[in-house]
């Protein structure tokens, strides 16, 4: 009864991981992986020595980073403020509204940005105030960061606070009334009870998402990036797609695949190890 | 002391309020402003430059227009059929792979999950799954290359084993004392009693294909075959972008193509987003038990 699911693994998961060839080859597609003369590690030095790499790799840390003091943070807030709402209708009125953007898809989340950001758009109107400039937000390499870690947070604050929301409500209340008895005020039973309560969760999200540093989605990037702000915006991910299926250069594409691939799955042991050893969780 | 403390709290719960008032409202305005902007007179809509918090000259001029554009109305077809597809082939999938690895008796079965659970730390990445799906299986332009790779999933597995596994031994003993083999029981028995797990399952696949459009953009050529969000990303990206992308017959309205590109625009987020607006509500806790039998075995 698991063979049609052992099946589909093997091809749709492990006959790709063997297609990871094609980056110590010249690939061609007329020839096959089985026909394509070898280059050894060509295509890889050719990306380390390309302006790319530095980039790209550059590019996409500073995306991580951000997410990592800014999203992160702000995500575990909004949670512990609205466990503090005792109104629970408008509690589930909050959370029903804000996990609604993670719903809508990509292409129209671009879409409203594209337009939002737009030489009239609101939000180029809003930073014209300040600047004095209007123009489009979309073409000037110092405003992508600031566009796409605040479009994240639109997106995702509500739906990533559930986790923690979940955190909360399994903390044993009878901590609380004792925290009290001791005299402890609000900001105390926070400071004592809540953030201790919830740190495994805060601890595991962390290690999660330090593991995955060099991994960030090419779906938002690519739909928004534009020449004129590859400086900033262009991440590993997009350049793999740019270069592999816009430009057809597979064999190089897939090193630089296969490159950011085993940093990943390296930064994700590595995390494990860590989760596993400071925490009593563990992903695998 | 204590008239202070209720004080500060006070102060405290107001700013709270405010705060999250202010959450609902980022949330909202975006959609509201797409909304309104596609009932408003499409001449007005071009002038303002704020967000647009009322209804101006109300009129469905770009509903009609969009209606009429024959690559969106398949759009919708085709989605629907990728999403049927891919939650019945997937569901059908998962449960059996499921079924199997949740048995205590299995030969091989930490081999077994390995060799599942390892798809989901290391794979063979995008240019080798586009070989893949192009060259080695000759599925380009083929409706099934948006179906296929979508299928399987080693988390949905794992969630599905993990409900399985809580469920007691003794019921599927007794039914095979009854002489029931082990297709009845995995569909009489054990399916119906994890109606709450499969129900996230089948969310997140319906999710993912509905809003899906970057496998469909690699993989197909004939717009015959573009799902919704395909379309979508000609009409809502691609136009703004290059400008040159000119997916809807405005020959009618050349004189104010730019006006109605944007009217069009508004409508088709309008008309690609309600039904999942609509579904929401019924299936949000659904969604949050997903997140948090996730989270449990992250």
């Amino acid at each position: 009864m698991a063979l049609p699911g052992i099946v589909y693994f093997i091809i749709f998961s492990y006959l790709p991981m063997g297609g990871l060839i094609m980056a110590f080859q010249d690939y061609k597609p007329k020839k096959g992986i089985l026909g394509s003369p070898f280059v050894g590690l060509k295509n890889f030095t050719d990306f380390f020595s390309s302006i790319f790499f530095g980039r790209t790799v550059r590019n996409t840390l500073a995306i991580s980073f951000l997410e990592l003091v800014i999203t992160f943070p702000v995500t575990i807030i909004f949670a512990l403020l609205l466990n503090e709402v005792k109104n629970n209708k408008f509690k589930r009125t909050v959370q029903t509204i804000s996990y609604m953007p993670y719903f809508i898809s990509m292409v129209v989340v671009a879409g409203i940005i594209i337009d939002f950001c737009s030489t009239r758009g609101p939000i180029a109107q809003l930073v014209s105030l300040f600047t004095g400039q209007t123009q489009n937000l979309l073409s000037v390499p110092g405003y992508w960061r600031p566009i796409y870690i605040i479009s994240g947070l639109w997106q995702g604050l509500g739906f990533g606070s559930i986790i923690y929301l979940a955190a909360l409500s399994g903390i044993d209340q009878e901590l609380y009334e004792a925290a009290v008895i001791d005299g402890a005020n609000r900001w105390k039973q926070t400071l004592y009870v809540t953030i201790p309560g919830i740190s495994p969760t805060i601890i595991m999200m962390l290690i999660l998402k330090i593991g995955s540093m060099m991994s960030v989605g090419y779906e938002k990037t690519i739909l928004l990036y534009n020449p004129q702000i590859y400086e900033t915006a262009d991440i590993i991910s997009s350049y793999v797609y740019r270069k592999g299926l816009q430009e057809f250069n597979y064999g190089y594409s897939t090193a630089v695949n296969l490159f950011n691939s085993v940093i990943n799955f390296i930064l994700l042991l590595v995390a494990n190890k860590i989760s596993k050893k400071y925490t009593e969780n563990s992903l695998f | 002391m204590v008239q202070r403390r209720s004080f500060s709290r006070l102060i405290f719960e107001i700013f709270n309020t405010l705060f999250f008032l202010l959450v609902i409202a980022a949330c909202l305005i975006p959609v509201i402003h797409v909304i309104f902007a596609s009932f408003s007179e499409p001449s007005w809509v071009m002038k303002q430059s704020g967000v647009i918090l009322y209804i101006k000259g109300f009129n469905v001029e770009g509903y009609k227009l969009i209606f009429q554009n024959r690559n969106l109305v398949s759009g919708y077809l085709n989605t629907f059929f990728y999403v049927v597809a891919t939650t019945v082939l997937g569901l059908l999938l998962t449960v059996l792979t499921a079924y199997v690895v949740s048995r205590k008796n299995l030969l091989w079965s930490n081999a077994i999950m390995f060799f599942i659970s390892f798809t989901m730390l290391f794979n063979g990445g995008m240019i080798s799954t586009y070989i893949l799906v192009t060259k080695g299986l000759h599925l380009y332009d083929n409706r099934w290359a948006v179906i296929l790779p979508a299928c399987l999933n080693g988390f949905y597995i794992i969630l599905v084993r993990t409900a399985m596994q809580s469920i007691p031994d003794e019921l599927e003993e007794s039914a095979m004392i009854d002489g029931a083999n082990r297709l009845v029981i995995l569909f009489k028995i054990i399916l119906p009693l994890l109606k709450a797990t499969l129900a996230t399952v089948v969310l997140y696949y319906v999710i993912f294909q509905w809003n899906s459009w970057f496998q469909a953009s690699i993989y197909l050529r004939s717009r015959s075959k573009f799902p919704l969000q395909l379309i979508l990303k000609e009409i809502l990206v691609t136009g703004d972008v290059t400008s040159t992308a000119n997916t809807v017959n405005a020959s009618d309205y050349s004189g104010d193509l730019v006006m109605y590109k944007q009217l069009i625009k508004y409508c088709t987020i309008v008309v690609s987003t309600v039904p999942l607006f609509i579904f929401y509500p019924f299936v949000q806790k659904y969604f949050e038990k997903g997140v948090m039998i996730g989270a449990i075995k992250g």
